[in-house]
């Protein structure tokens, strides 16, 4: 025995000294101390605790951090199930509750957690993503009723205010709220050249992006044609490209547009926005558009377009809404015509936006696929004088018309009709060809000072194009942008924002214009007022301007970019008056069939807009509601399986209406 | 006489956790015996395959519950090396805090363990008190009494609450006063030292047999292993403490090491509430949502030093989600399977008790 083992002296006697903690408190906790009144009148009824003489009503207090019963916000929470997915004993199941509002970024759904499973891990806590889920100091619940353990939290614990106690913190939280940096072109060098300024995700960096995703799903509602972003999100994640791909088409046949100037309501809406930054779901969308390569297309969508239904349907102009139509009703068997008055096709995609935007090779990528299923897109067509509509009525079995905002509106102040004055339509279309090289610097009318007016995105498009071709032709630009709205109330969105005043835009916010000043035959500025307010109290447009407070914007060109106009000269004198026009679009059903026309359908901007991929669901709805009217008048032939599977598809996929998300600023 | 078949358990005062010792005895002489310990098997390897890297840690400590910190510890410091993970330093800390507490908290729950067998309850029930304590404490840190799910994978899952250091150096010096009295109750009481002197023998040729470690082996053989002395993890190599060892292995001479460790770590609790510096306490591990955090392929053995021994956690990732093979090595396996079976036949059928508590056995590490 070495000499770690020398014990002393043992003794019968000594372990007699504990008799002094007869006369000392306990240390543990007893029973009568911890139970609440409402289990206890439980309790006492079970034989167990029948001897027992209970005093109860003291419960002991747990800790600031105990990881007990559950408390859920339903204010804050947004039934997004990240809490139910997390759940190592799956324990939380979410439970329909239709009674909720139907709101854009939010679930009618809340999590029940049955606690006969929970084991209080705290990771539900730790994952939510709208801190509404919290844990409380309540340990104690007992109940001879077994269903009365699945329990739906809300904010009070059994009825009754309680102190919340386990709660998120930036430790442990499991989201990840910033957004992996994209990288961009700088202001001072895309301002020489039309190049692209986003630059898009490297494999990496979109992986990790891809990773920020919870896969609730509250971005589908918001999408106009509810993309299936969860699910190619994942396969990012997972690297199969053509998984990712083969979910976009299913209900976006322009992804690589949509990828690049979507107005991205499912951002607004996305779950990580509510406590950080969304997830880039738009740049996602372009990775896997930019990543995939040509052949791989082909395997996506070839072999149920070789079967057509005898039936043919012609499409008038080939902006978002006509491709969608296009693609998706050739894709339920249709041969289907489009007919485009300019030179190319793509509409606002390849005439509007402008090239450092959405740059030509991205939308030809989405229009070569929608020509290799099969869709016929005549340009340089004009319906009305190369061919007419009556034709088109006679050779058709329908016709959609996705014609467009095509015409720049001015303003009807004095000095406005002088020529140097455009609207943005009448001059980003120009802006475009110059991009392309087919119009030349010379042809270009823009002065070396220059004032627009408007606070949309298209505003933005003329400021910057502006400011490019200033460049080029005088060495130095000199751009101011003027619109009604203040900064936090700017339509136009906070990247456009930041890029504009990076590249040079000058911004003077808050004023309505009243003249251009025109002397000698030139342009010397532009008269306006201070804007008191926008909007009056019902919300509706009604600007009221402060006279005293007049300045002159001196310019030497004044572009307006406020508003677009159509153009239905096309539209035979048979047909005015059975199409309805309402203040510029044309009246039509929720599927966009014009009213007593059973085979006339419309989308995009002379039916709903405001944007693209409004116009992408225009043009799928309409789709199928053409289906539906030819499908069963057409001679039908045996059709495969796997056409009729894709033809459910898009059936199925048809897109409701989107519910619209409240903005968040995050300039001021 | 006819052989008789015994049960010391499930239901037993005398036994540890959810096990069995089926005995065949001849008069009080244990003629042959074996552990019988599925009755908590839940098939925790298999599981821990099943689930995410980042929920894991809801399932890991159930593999021991008088001492579930340690498993959190080899999980997490194993998916760590995969990741190449450096944790910040007052994250190691905090983890040899919580370690510690959790081993005082096993040594004074099988020191207690003592009184079942021998009558002793006194002892028992003053053990549980202090380790009510310890456990307060816990819930004061991690919000849970048993199952803390504390050490997670990048460091320790939040920072310790405010005015905590006071609560230990209290209950430290609480119970460092009274370790005297733990022995005077147990191992130097008269009236129970005849059933832990001298008897309950472990042999050090039996130890390298079955590859016992921990007490078990210290108390056997004269040789300080411990792995936080032969390869330490977190901050061991930044605190002095001394492994105690013996070479005579009765009941008592463990049961003595035992509180001897329990010194030990009071010691390196105080050092560890002096030198932890300030600072972050948590790093993720990747980027993204947890339930997309992956850990890179490759293999590896993670290992602690548990109250009972070396514990190891042999972890496989194929890069994914989910660990694709999760191996523990149970610190008691050795005397508590293989021992029982050879050793304890032999032996009186009242010192199987004691000699299941002073192996440090615990069943659910044995069957996982």
């Amino acid at each position: 025995m070495n000499e770690n083992n020398k014990y002393p002296k043992s003794s019968i006697f000594r372990p007699l000294r504990h008799i002094k903690y007869i006369f000392k408190k306990p240390v543990t906790h007893p029973l009568e101390t911890i139970f609440t009144k409402k289990n206890a009148d439980y309790l006492k009824g079970v034989k167990v605790m029948k001897s027992s003489k209970a005093k109860i009503s003291n419960p002991r207090t747990a800790p600031d951090n105990l990881r007990g019963f559950h408390i859920n916000d339903w204010e804050k929470c947004i039934g997004c199930g990240t809490c139910g997915e997390i759940c190592p004993t799956a324990a939380i199941t979410m439970v329909e509750r239709h009674d909720l509002p139907k709101v854009a970024g939010k679930l009618q759904q809340r999590p029940v957690i049955d606690y006969g499973r929970c084991c209080f891990c705290g990771l539900c806590v730790d994952t939510c993503t709208t801190e509404s889920l919290k844990m409380t100091k309540e340990y104690i619940y007992a109940d001879s009723n077994p269903d009365s353990f699945q329990l739906m939290p809300t904010e009070t614990w059994q009825d009754q205010e309680v102190e919340q106690a386990y709660v998120k913190n930036e430790d442990t939280d499991l989201l990840d709220l910033e957004r992996v940096e994209m990288e961009h072109i700088e202001g001072s060098e895309r301002i020489n050249s039309y190049i692209e300024v986003v630059r898009g995700y490297s494999k990496e960096y979109a992986r990790l992006e891809a990773a920020r995703c919870v896969e609730c799903g509250v971005c589908t509602a918001s999408c106009p044609v509810q993309m299936h972003i969860p699910m190619y999100i994942k396969t990012i994640w997972e690297d199969d490209i053509e998984g990712g791909l083969r979910q976009i088409y299913e209900t976006n046949p322009l992804p690589g547009v949509c990828g690049r100037v979507c107005t991205h309501n499912c951002e607004t809406a996305c779950a990580i926005a509510v406590r950080g930054e969304a997830i880039a779901i738009r740049w996602l969308k372009r990775y896997i558009i930019d990543s995939a390569p040509d052949d791989m297309y082909k395997k996506i969508f070839t072999e149920p377009v070789s079967e057509v239904i005898d039936a043919k349907v012609a499409i008038a102009g080939s902006g978002p809404s006509s491709l969608s139509a296009a693609y998706y009703l050739r894709g339920l068997g249709y041969k289907v015509d489009v007919f485009e008055e300019k030179s190319r096709a793509g509409g606002v995609a390849s005439f509007g936006a402008p090239q450092y935007r959405i740059p030509d090779y991205a939308v030809e990528k989405d229009i070569n696929f929608i020509k290799s299923i099969g869709v016929n897109i005549h340009t340089n067509t004009k319906i009305g004088s190369d061919i007419t509509f009556e034709d088109l009525e006679k050779k058709y079995d329908a016709v959609f018309l996705g014609t467009g905002f095509f015409k720049g509106r001015v303003l009807n102040i004095p000095g406005a009709d002088h020529p140097d004055i455009m609207g943005a339509m009448d001059f980003l279309p120009l802006t475009r060809d110059f991009a392309r090289g087919t119009l030349k610097l010379e042809d270009m009318n823009v002065k070396p000072s220059v004032v627009v007016v408007g606070g949309g995105d298209v505003a933005f498009d003329v400021a910057r194009n502006c400011i490019r071709i200033q460049l080029q032709k005088y060495g130095k630009a000199n751009v101011l942008l003027t619109s009604l709205e203040t900064l936090d109330i700017l339509p136009g969105s906070d990247d456009e924002y930041i890029e504009g005043k990076e590249e040079g835009i000058k911004f003077r916010l808050g004023y309505g214009p009243q003249e251009v000043v025109v002397e000698d035959g030139k342009i010397k500025g532009l008269k306006v007022w201070k804007c008191t307010r926008v909007f009056d109290e019902e919300g509706r447009f009604n600007p009221s301007f402060d006279q005293s407070q007049e300045e002159i914007f001196e310019a030497e060109q004044v572009f307006f970019s406020v508003g677009q106009a159509p153009d239905y000269s096309y539209i035979p004198e048979s047909l005015k008056d059975k199409v309805k026009i309402e203040r510029g679009k044309i009246k039509a059903d929720e599927a966009g069939k014009v009213e007593g026309l059973d085979w006339l359908y419309v989308g995009g901007d002379i039916f709903r807009g405001p944007d693209i991929i409004t116009a992408v669901s225009d043009g799928h709805r309409a789709a199928v509601a053409i289906d539906d009217y030819l499908y069963n008048k057409a001679k039908k032939k045996e059709q495969s399986e796997y056409f009729k599977e894709v033809r459910e598809a898009i059936r199925f996929n048809n897109p409701e209406p989107a519910l619209k998300p409240k903005r968040k600023r995050t300039l001021i | 006489m006819k052989e008789m078949k015994l049960f010391l358990g499930p239901q037993h005062p005398g036994m540890h956790g959810n096990a069995s010792v089926h005995m065949f005895v001849d008069g009080d002489i244990i003629k042959r015996s074996y552990l019988l310990p599925g009755m908590l098997y839940r098939g925790f390897e298999k599981q821990m395959e099943r689930k995410l890297w980042v929920n894991n840690i809801a399932l890991i400590p159930r593999v021991c519950v008088p001492e579930p910190d340690i498993n959190e510890m080899a999980f997490a410091s194993g998916a760590e090396k995969l990741l190449k993970l450096e944790i910040p330093e007052r994250a190691h800390w905090i983890r040899m805090i919580i370690l510690e507490f959790a081993r005082i908290s096993a040594h004074l729950m099988a020191y207690g363990g003592l009184g079942g067998p021998t009558g002793n309850y006194t002892l028992m029930y003053h053990a549980h008190a202090d380790r009510n304590n310890i456990l307060d404490i816990f819930e004061k840190i991690t919000g849970a009494r048993v199952y803390h799910q504390y050490i997670v994978i990048g460091g320790v899952r939040q920072d310790l609450p405010k005015g905590i250091e006071k609560d230990m150096h209290t209950f430290l010096d609480s119970l460092e006063s009274r370790l005297k009295e733990y022995r005077d109750l147990g191992i130097d009481n008269a009236s129970i030292i005849k059933r832990i002197k001298d008897t309950i023998m472990l042999p050090a040729e039996v130890v390298w047999e079955l590859g016992v470690t921990g007490i078990g082996m210290r108390s056997a053989v004269n040789k300080a292993y411990d792995i936080r002395k032969v390869a330490p993890y977190a901050r061991y190599d930044q605190v002095e403490f001394e492994v105690p060892v013996s070479d005579y292995s009765d009941a008592r001479s463990r049961l003595d090491i035992k509180i001897k460790e329990v010194q030990q770590s009071i010691n390196i609790i105080r050092q560890c509430l002096e030198k932890m510096p300030e600072g972050p306490v948590r790093v993720k591990p990747a980027r993204g949502q947890s339930m997309r955090w992956t850990v890179p392929k490759g293999h590896v053995y993670s290992m602690v030093e548990s109250s009972r021994g070396e514990f190891g956690y042999y972890m496989v990732s194929n890069g994914g989600t989910h660990p694709y093979r999760v191996g523990v090595r149970g610190a008691s396996y050795p005397q508590g399977l293989l021992g029982i079976e050879k050793y304890l036949p032999g032996t009186r059928i009242d010192d199987a008790a004691l000699w299941v508590d002073t192996m440090g056995i615990c069943s659910p590490e044995i069957d996982r």
